[in-house]
């Protein structure tokens, strides 16, 4: 790992373990080589650095960078390329055109495909499973699709280093590859997904990644705890 | 910097934002207006994965989503005395970018929300719950002419909706969220935006966002389960 630097003042990041949206900020953290104390978040209880620091939304990730708190996670990742820019590598794509590409497929990530693999993941009854495997399935052709076209035969959708889409997307490959192992499907392979199980194997190898990825069996433990306590998910104290 | 096309419809403000945004940075542009409810082959290719309006198209190349296009705009557009859209300071972007998803992800789906509610418990939670994340913009908007500062900015594009297409969705609702007694910051900033140049421009005649808004309402409340 390259030496980290601590630039500017202080920097914290509020966040816990297993959320994915907390890993897209450490691993940009990491991109960028920026030491930083995490502080981690209780499940099911909010501190009061967190209710202080993000008092509108009240949710992990948080970055604090001296006395200025940001919050959302892809948010808190431009923030990061953007107040980092003379250190390390690029982390937006430097043309326009390919930046909107980037933020095309994250706010789909988010907002269309993350919701069925959640619900699958907190054990909700809102539709039978295999709808929202189908829904998951069906987004991951499409991110095969985006991938190929994006990467231009490179390694990752950022080109040869890793960049916002790849952290934005492969945040969620530990509770994608538990859903697997709980659910015992096959979501991500390289009959179905060839591209993205290569990239798949290369982002998690990746040096900014492979130590803030949760174990598996770790989450899967995890995920059992949050099926048993999904009102507290929902309903946050 | 070559043909601009915008897809999109003047009823709706997502397709608002887009035109605003142009119209600052003095962008010549080609307005393709859509039918919905028969969507051509262009928006269809162009925005495949959602097949819905906005979509810029620049040198042949399609951008969707809103708050993804005016980035774009905003980063294309930036020589001599462009207006920039964004802050240039990497925090006040954070939160400039923070407050347009509040706006984008909690005020419009809670202002339509208490809106499409029918009368009773149900209307007086969700307009409670319209209040306060609106609440949270007038505190944002105090002390300021626009949430940009002295000039329109991507956050005040963002927000705009609020200045006409809230009233149209109030008087809908039978509702009233935005007012002089309650939000007087904000109300002031909808009157200032709303007849500030370009932005009065582009706005769609009200008749028009009234059977828009309409349509989407009717088509919600037949499909709540408990019909009243």
């Amino acid at each position: 790992m390259a030496e980290k630097k601590n630039s500017n003042g202080e920097v914290k990041l509020l966040g816990a373990w297993p959320s994915p949206f907390v890993i897209r900020a450490r691993i940009a953290l990491n991109i960028k080589s920026v030491e930083y104390d995490f502080i981690e978040e209780t499940f099911g209880k909010r501190s009061q650095l967190l209710l202080k620091s993000n008092p509108v939304n009240k949710q992990i990730p948080v970055l604090i960078h001296g006395h200025k708190c940001i919050a959302e996670s892809m948010i808190i990742v431009q923030y990061i390329h953007e107040a980092w820019s003379s250190s390390g590598p690029p982390i937006l794509p430097s043309l326009p055109y390919d930046r909107a590409i980037a933020r095309f497929w994250l706010t789909y990530i988010d907002d269309k495909w993350f919701p069925p693999l959640k619900s699958i993941v907190l054990g909700l009854d809102t539709e039978p499973i295999e709808e929202k495997l189908e829904k998951v399935r069906e987004g991951l052709v499409l991110l095969e699709d985006a991938f190929n076209k994006i990467s231009k035969g490179k390694d990752f959708f950022g080109g040869d280093q890793i960049g916002y889409l790849d952290i934005g997307f492969g945040s969620f490959l530990a509770w994608l590859k538990t859903v697997e192992v709980t659910e015992g499907v096959s979501l991500v392979h390289e009959t179905t997904t060839p591209a993205l199980a290569k990239w798949l194997q290369k982002f998690c190898a990746h040096d900014a990644v492979k130590d803030v990825l949760p174990p598996i069996d770790k989450l899967i433990a995890f995920s059992k705890m949050l099926r048993a306590n999904v009102d507290l998910v929902i309903n946050p104290k | 910097m070559g043909e601009v096309k915008l897809i999109g419809t003047h009823q709706s403000f997502p397709c608002a934002r887009i035109e605003w945004g142009l119209k600052i940075k003095g962008v010549e542009y080609e307005y393709l207006k859509e039918d919905l409810s028969n969507k051509s082959d262009l928006l269809i290719e162009s925005n495949p994965v959602h097949k819905k309006v906005p979509v810029l198209i620049h040198k042949g190349n399609p951008i969707a989503e809103s708050l993804v296009i005016l980035e774009y705009i905003d980063e294309t557009w930036k020589d001599n005395n462009a207006h920039s859209l964004l802050p240039q300071n990497p925090y006040e972007r954070a939160l400039a970018r923070f407050w347009a998803k509040f706006i984008d992800e909690k005020c419009v789906i809670s202002v339509w929300g208490a809106c499409v509610a029918q009368e009773g418990e149900e209307k007086e939670k969700a307009v409670e719950g319209a209040i306060e994340t609106l609440s949270h913009l007038e505190k944002q908007i105090k002390g300021k002419k626009f949430f940009g500062g002295e000039k329109i900015g991507y956050l005040d594009i963002v927000a705009g909706w609020l200045s006409y297409w809230l009233s149209v969705l109030e008087e809908l609702g039978e509702i009233e969220l935005v007012n002089a007694e309650r939000f007087p910051c904000l109300h002031e900033w909808g009157k200032n935006f709303i007849n500030t140049s370009p932005i009065k421009d582009c706005i769609p005649p009200r008749e028009d966002v009234l059977a828009y808004f309409s349509f989407g309402i009717n088509y919600v409340r037949s499909m709540a389960p408990n019909k009243a």
